[in-house]
């Protein structure tokens, strides 16, 4: 993976302003995307993904809202383009997917309609042929009878298929990156196999690179190369799938591991949580925002942690990066309470996965 | 769809049925005095009331009451005994006068309603928002006799601008039907416009927030397009069938206001004029022929939201 | 390799494990309170509230206003009286049949109307009545709406068809036109149920008549409501208690009702004054010679074109009551839910 990144993220920050009081939503935030790369951004609800991944595509655009830092996408940069520069690249360089299909659509108009509306809008192109597309794109992500399906309204299908009508609007023009914000939180456990199985064939039929944004684990553990974890506005660990699940270097990381129920251990009496609450994002607590809660903090952590490498680099290109303090060497201590188990503080432990053999 | 409009049709009927009676009973069972001096009204000669009590069948049981009333609204028997009218004659006389001040009226409003609301909308917050909330705040308060009342005095009468009142049929002159109509229309209007635009700007401000706009926006949509194809649309949808209702309540209300302060002579002012002389005959047929029309709205109106929003069908 | 499995868990006080902040409390507010509060912050619908309540108070003083101001009664005839204006003495109704407009003083302070009465004796003692007649109307809807609503929504089946489709037929009669039907038949020999007789030029006819109209409009949203709430756990709560229905009405439903009524009882006030005034204005309603809104400025309209301001002033007391009531009900309304969808007809 040594192409050059397609989207360059660097310190991306948003607020918005309140009656009561400033929200800083997104604090920091950087990474890169690569082409056909899937990267999946984890973290608890209020952490500021949905944000980050909305603000992407201007969509967070408001007069209450302020913005810094960049989003380079090629030419554009995203953040300080104009309107009229994002609504061209709206739908047909970034799409999105996002989480309630039955909310998102519009319930009265026909999803042949809504999905040629985009075609149309970016394309010159007739209705009659703007229709054969859709029905085409209905084809491609698996829904049955596409030709008469097409003129059925929103309601008139199960969730797992209106979440395929999403995917397939999303598609319509080629786009070059993919965001879906969770796409699968809606849908029972078997329909979210069978859209992660569409990512995937996307995935190496478009070599389009995908930006999941998604708080459940193993759906990430199912699909993302890279994994940017996030925590109360900032990324607090960022690296590969392997390297987060395998050599985690952030004790919130260790904590959403350690929570992960495991079909291969005996059932524990409760799962195992991070004890406190996730700061509101009016009123953070300075320094590292997982102070309060973080049963390994010292001296050092009222000062910000920088996003930065601190410990060997395993895999890939890209460096591993985390927001913690700690010196590596106590970390691998610290995450471990007995041998292969892994969690955020104690009587939290969980086993540690063995790493496959190639599983690289 | 189509069984959805048989439905329809026979749930009207059977109201229709409901309100023939009920009307029936206001006139002929609530009060608590002889009906026959009631409907004699002003000339109560001993005869007349002979008269009245036999073709009314006031000497019957109710429920012949009730057919006899029936039969003389519906082919055309109705005499007021204040000044010996045919009333059904006289109502349809009057009702394209009614009609062309209701419709234009309606018109006239929704205009209004839809861009005054969509605009406040737009600008929520900001002071033109404020302005024309306060605006139609005022509108609201207005009584529409009133209103019309000084308008007719000032710029009908006073400073000639308008016709002083009165009423000059379309098919007479066009133009003069038109010169004529301006101000009650505008009298009628200010009332609902007030309404409405505040219940489209609710509307248009809950749409814009909704999750499939900002999808209509990441689909690359200009501004201008997302507000009309996919806000606007949406909120218009229960603004159909609040329009159908007030439609027929301006026929049955608003119109008898504005109709009698401009001398309209419309089916309202007819109303009016048999209430102030206790003329009960006109006063029955209006009743029951309004509630007609009130349900008969309702029920295309019904068919129509159907038409717009596909999921009410399945009800 | 048998893993101890987790058992305790730091379910004390997360707050004080985290090292939490006290400040981070927040103190929950029942809604009451919240839109208490939301009130309390919008100055400008409590600005109409006093205005509304300093009108209510004027009215109600009228007598006052009437012995020791203005010298005379809501019924009394100056048509061949003269006044002082400015030192100059004026016919208080010219030969020509023209009413001096507004003097400014004392007597006749907002002018005379064509019979010479004063106009805002007449005002005042209309205020009344038609204030008096709009809360009455209002409350009369809401008690007749809370019944019907909650039955309804409660029991369903044959009661709730039998209610529904008792409203829908009301529905169906213009609201004015049904108040002029209802006004013109029992305008002769007055309503009598059972042993209940009312007169014909009582007040309670209109009270009645305005009551009964606008039922359907705040019945069926209540019976909406309560259809929700009778599924929520409260209530199956209750009931496992082996609470009867009655019980249940009252302690579990009708309190959440409450918003909504505080919410419509400003819009309710709104349109029965509205509707006494239209019914009183075609002579449906309160009669003449009685004051009423309705029927001062029905007077005054008749003689427009001579005495303009007998038109001009009633209605723009009219106007500002129903513009300070209109005001307030929606600061009510935003405070209660600052989305709320109540439409105010």
């Amino acid at each position: 993976m040594t192409s050059p990144p397609i989207l360059e993220v660097r310190d991306l920050a948003v607020a918005f302003a309140t009656d009561d009081g400033t929200v800083q939503a997104v604090d920091g935030v950087s990474f890169d995307l690569r082409a056909g790369e899937v990267l999946a951004v984890v973290g608890e609800s209020g952490c500021g993904k949905s944000v980050t991944a909305m603000t992407l595509l201007g969509l967070t655009r408001s007069s209450n809202a302020r913005f810094s830092g960049t989003a380079t996408y090629g030419d554009t940069e995203l953040i300080a383009a104009s309107d009229e520069e994002m609504r061209r690249i709206r739908g047909a360089e970034i799409a999105m997917v996002f989480q309630d299909a039955m909310a998102a659509l519009n319930p009265v108009q026909r999803v042949g309609h809504q999905i040629a509306e985009q075609i149309q809008a970016h394309e010159e192109i007739s209705d009659a042929d703007a229709r054969d597309r859709s029905v085409g794109l209905l084809e491609r992500v698996g829904i049955p009878r596409a030709r008469e399906r097409i003129d059925a309204y929103p309601h008139e299908f199960s969730g797992g298929m209106r979440q395929r009508v999403m995917i397939a609007l999303a598609l319509s023009c080629d786009p070059r990156i993919l965001i879906a914000d969770e796409p699968t939180t809606a849908l029972d456990v078997t329909i979210q196999a069978q859209i992660l199985e569409r990512f995937r064939e996307l995935r190496e039929q478009t070599n389009a690179a995908l930006i999941l944004v998604t708080h459940d684990l193993g759906v990430v553990a199912d699909i993302a190369d890279r994994v940017a974890v996030m925590y109360a506005g900032r990324i607090v660990e960022y690296g590969t799938l392997d390297e987060i699940f395998y050599d985690p270097r952030h004790p919130y990381t260790w904590g959403l591991l350690g929570s992960i129920a495991r079909m291969d251990r005996p059932r524990p009496k409760r799962l195992p949580t991070i004890a406190g609450l996730p700061p509101s994002l009016a009123d953070r607590p300075a320094g590292c925002h997982l102070r309060p809660r973080c049963p390994h903090e010292f001296a050092e952590c009222t000062e910000v942690p920088p996003l930065e490498q601190r410990g060997p680099t395993v895999t890939g290109d890209a460096a591993h990066t985390d927001r913690c303090w700690l010196p590596y060497e106590r970390k691998v201590a610290l995450r471990e309470f007995q041998p292969g188990e892994i969690g955020l503080g104690a009587k939290t432990a969980v086993p540690l996965p063995q790493p496959q053999k190639g599983a690289a | 769809m189509g069984r959805f409009i048989v439905r329809r049709l026979i749930a009207m009927i059977a109201v229709l049925f409901a309100i023939s009676v009920v009307t029936f009973s206001i006139f002929n069972v609530i009060p608590n005095s002889d009906p026959a001096l009631r409907l004699a009204g002003r000339n109560q000669t001993p005869a007349q009331l002979d008269a009245i009590r036999r073709t009314w069948g006031f000497d019957k049981p109710v429920y012949v009451q009730y057919v006899k009333t029936m039969q003389k609204i519906f082919t055309g028997d109705l005499i007021s005994y204040a000044n010996q009218v045919d009333v059904d004659k006289e109502i349809i006389q009057d009702v394209p006068r009614t009609f062309s001040l209701a419709i234009g009226a309606a018109l006239m409003w929704m205009a209004f309603a839809v861009a005054i609301g969509l605009y406040t909308a737009v600008k929520a917050g900001r002071f033109a928002d404020r302005f024309l909330t306060v605006l139609a705040l005022i509108g609201i308060s207005m009584p529409v006799f009133w209103i019309g009342a000084l308008m007719n005095y000032y710029l009908g009468f006073k400073w000639k601008l308008f016709p002083n009142g009165g009423y000059v049929p379309l098919t007479e002159n066009p133009v003069d039907w038109l010169y004529h109509m301006i101000l009650p229309w505008t009298a009628l209007s200010l009332l609902f416009i007030g309404v409405y635009s505040r219940v489209l700007r609710s509307n248009v401000l809950d749409t814009i927030n909704d999750d499939y706009v900002r999808t209509a926006r990441a689909k690359g949509l200009s501004e201008r397009q997302v507000l009309l194809r996919h806000v606007l649309r949406n909120s218009l949808i229960p603004i159909v069938t609040l329009w159908g209702l007030d439609f027929a309540a301006v026929i049955g209300g608003g119109a008898i206001l504005t109709e009698t302060v401009f001398d309209l002579q419309g089916v309202g002012q007819y109303a009016a004029e048999s209430v102030g002389q206790l003329d009960i005959p006109p006063v029955l047929a209006i009743v029951m022929f309004g509630a007609f029309f009130v349900v008969l709205l309702n029920t295309v109106v019904d068919i129509v939201y159907a038409a717009l929003d596909p999921r009410i069908r399945l009800s | 390799m048998a893993v101890e499995p987790a058992t305790e868990l730091t379910f004390g006080d997360p707050g004080v494990l985290a090292g939490e902040d006290p400040r981070d409390r927040v103190a929950g507010l029942g809604p009451w309170r919240l839109a208490l509060r939301r009130l309390r912050r919008n100055k400008i619908a409590l600005a109409f509230a006093a205005l509304f309540v300093l009108i209510v108070l004027v009215c109600l003083a009228a007598p006052l206003y009437a012995d020791h101001i203005a010298h005379t009664d809501p019924f009394k005839n100056h048509l061949t009286d003269q006044i002082k204006i400015n030192g100059k003495l004026t016919d208080v109704v010219a030969p020509d049949g023209v009413p001096i407009g507004p003097t400014w003083q004392g007597r006749f302070l907002l002018g005379a109307d064509g019979n010479g009465r004063d106009i805002a004796v007449r005002l005042l003692y209309g205020g009344r009545t038609s204030l008096l007649i709009g809360a009455g109307a209002a409350i009369g809807t809401v008690l007749l709406s809370i019944l019907f609503g909650t039955l309804a929504g409660f029991f369903r089946g044959w009661a709730d068809t039998v209610i529904s489709r008792s409203l829908d037929i009301l529905w169906a009669f213009p609201p004015l036109l049904l108040g002029l039907a209802l006004g013109t038949a029992l305008a002769l020999g007055g309503l009598k149920i059972g042993p209940i007789s009312i007169a014909g030029d009582s007040k309670l006819i209109p009270i009645l008549i305005i009551a009964i109209v606008q039922v359907p409009y705040m019945a069926r949203p209540l019976r909406g409501q309560v259809l929700g709430l009778r599924e929520k756990e409260f209530v199956e709560a209750a009931r496992a208690q082996g609470a009867g229905p009655l019980q249940i009405m009252f302690s579990e439903i009708l309190p959440n009702l409450v918003s909504t009524i505080v919410v419509f009882f400003p819009l309710m006030v709104v349109n029965a004054i509205g509707l006494e005034a239209a019914l009183s204005f075609l002579g449906a309603g309160v009669r003449a010679p009685n004051p009423s809104w309705g029927t001062i400025l029905g007077e005054g309209i008749q003689r427009i074109v001579t005495a303009p301001h007998q038109t001009i002033v009633p209605g723009l007391m009219l106007v500002l009551t129903v513009l300070s009531l209109n005001v307030f009900g929606d600061g009510v309304r935003d405070a209660f839910d600052p989305r709320a969808k109540v439409r105010a007809r």
